[in-house]
């Protein structure tokens, strides 16, 4: 999560198709990092139970020795140089809130395809309103 | 087999939620006490780090980090975020009453869909199980995902 007071002031704005089309790489690059992370962390399985089996140490080795993991870090890692890209050029009040929700709710779309969750009625609500509300909340 | 919610996993996901905004929070703190960091002054980030606000909101992230990690081995993407999203609320609640930042009507609305949008999974079940590959290899279709772990 990046606070708006953490980000450059800028006052030279982006026509509408670049503004957009940064917005959707924050969030496609976000969405990628969560889903590939959560991908991981299935594969790993419970690191509750891999921290009884094989302690702390052999927890973070299974994370950090997991591909699937540093691809989606690297990916996070993208989408926040992008979001940085992003409010050099686009007012802040309007890249951060609507990154922020089009992650939310691509997040349930990538979730559904990719890793085949469940994503039932309520988490589709859940899902609007967080990505209502987020975009409320930054703006 | 069940997968239920524990005290000691909503103890995670309280972590999550907290670690983030109070970290974020921090870090925001220590900042206004550095200054603005430009492509001229970078040297300040150097500075930066020697901030105590500002190690103790990495820390603090780092421990986000860890608990976020911890809490997707157990439950599905789509419930630790919406649960965890109150944390954008501990956040607009600690700009009000630590920073003194204004919180506009907007923001009030955009707290009180977020607290919908929670309470909506809050209930639900935390991890969909799929059935598992059939002897000749071949996959269950993914509809046949089952929500199991209904959270108490």
């Amino acid at each position: 999560m990046i606070l708006a007071s953490q980000m450059p002031a800028v006052h030279i704005y982006a026509g509408p198709i670049e503004t957009w089309a940064t917005i959707l790489t924050v969030a496609a690059t976000a969405v990628a990092g969560d889903v590939l992370t959560a991908g991981a962390m299935r594969r790993i399985g419970d690191l509750d139970l891999v921290r009884a089996k094989s302690g702390l140490g052999g927890a973070v080795r299974a994370v950090t020795s997991s591909p699937m993991f540093l691809l989606g870090v690297l990916c996070m890692a993208v989408s926040f140089f992008s979001l940085l890209f992003t409010v050099s050029n686009v007012a802040v009040s309007l890249a951060a809130p609507a990154s922020a929700s089009l992650t939310f709710l691509g997040n349930a779309f990538a979730a559904k395809i990719f890793l085949k969750e469940n994503v039932d009625r309520r988490r589709w609500l859940a899902a609007l309103f967080v990505f209502a509300g987020v975009f409320l909340l930054a703006k | 087999m069940k997968h239920t919610l524990t005290p000691q996993r909503y103890l995670i996901l309280l972590a999550v939620m907290l670690t983030a905004s109070v970290g974020d929070t921090l870090l925001s703190h220590g900042m206004t006490q550095v200054g603005p960091v430009t492509l001229a002054h970078l040297g300040m980030l150097l500075v930066a780090l020697r901030n105590p606000w500002i190690i103790t909101g990495i820390l603090c992230l780092l421990g986000f980090f860890a608990s976020y990690l911890t809490a997707l081995s157990w439950a599905d993407l789509t419930f630790v975020l919406p649960s965890t999203a109150f944390g954008y609320v501990v956040v607009a609640l600690l700009s009000k009453f630590w920073l003194h930042e204004t919180i506009t009507l907007y923001r009030w609305v955009g707290i009180l869909l977020i607290v919908c949008g929670v309470g909506f999974v809050a209930n639900g079940p935390s991890l969909t199980e799929h059935k598992p590959q059939h002897a000749s290899g071949e996959a269950a279709p993914a509809d046949e995902g089952v929500v199991t772990g209904r959270a108490q």
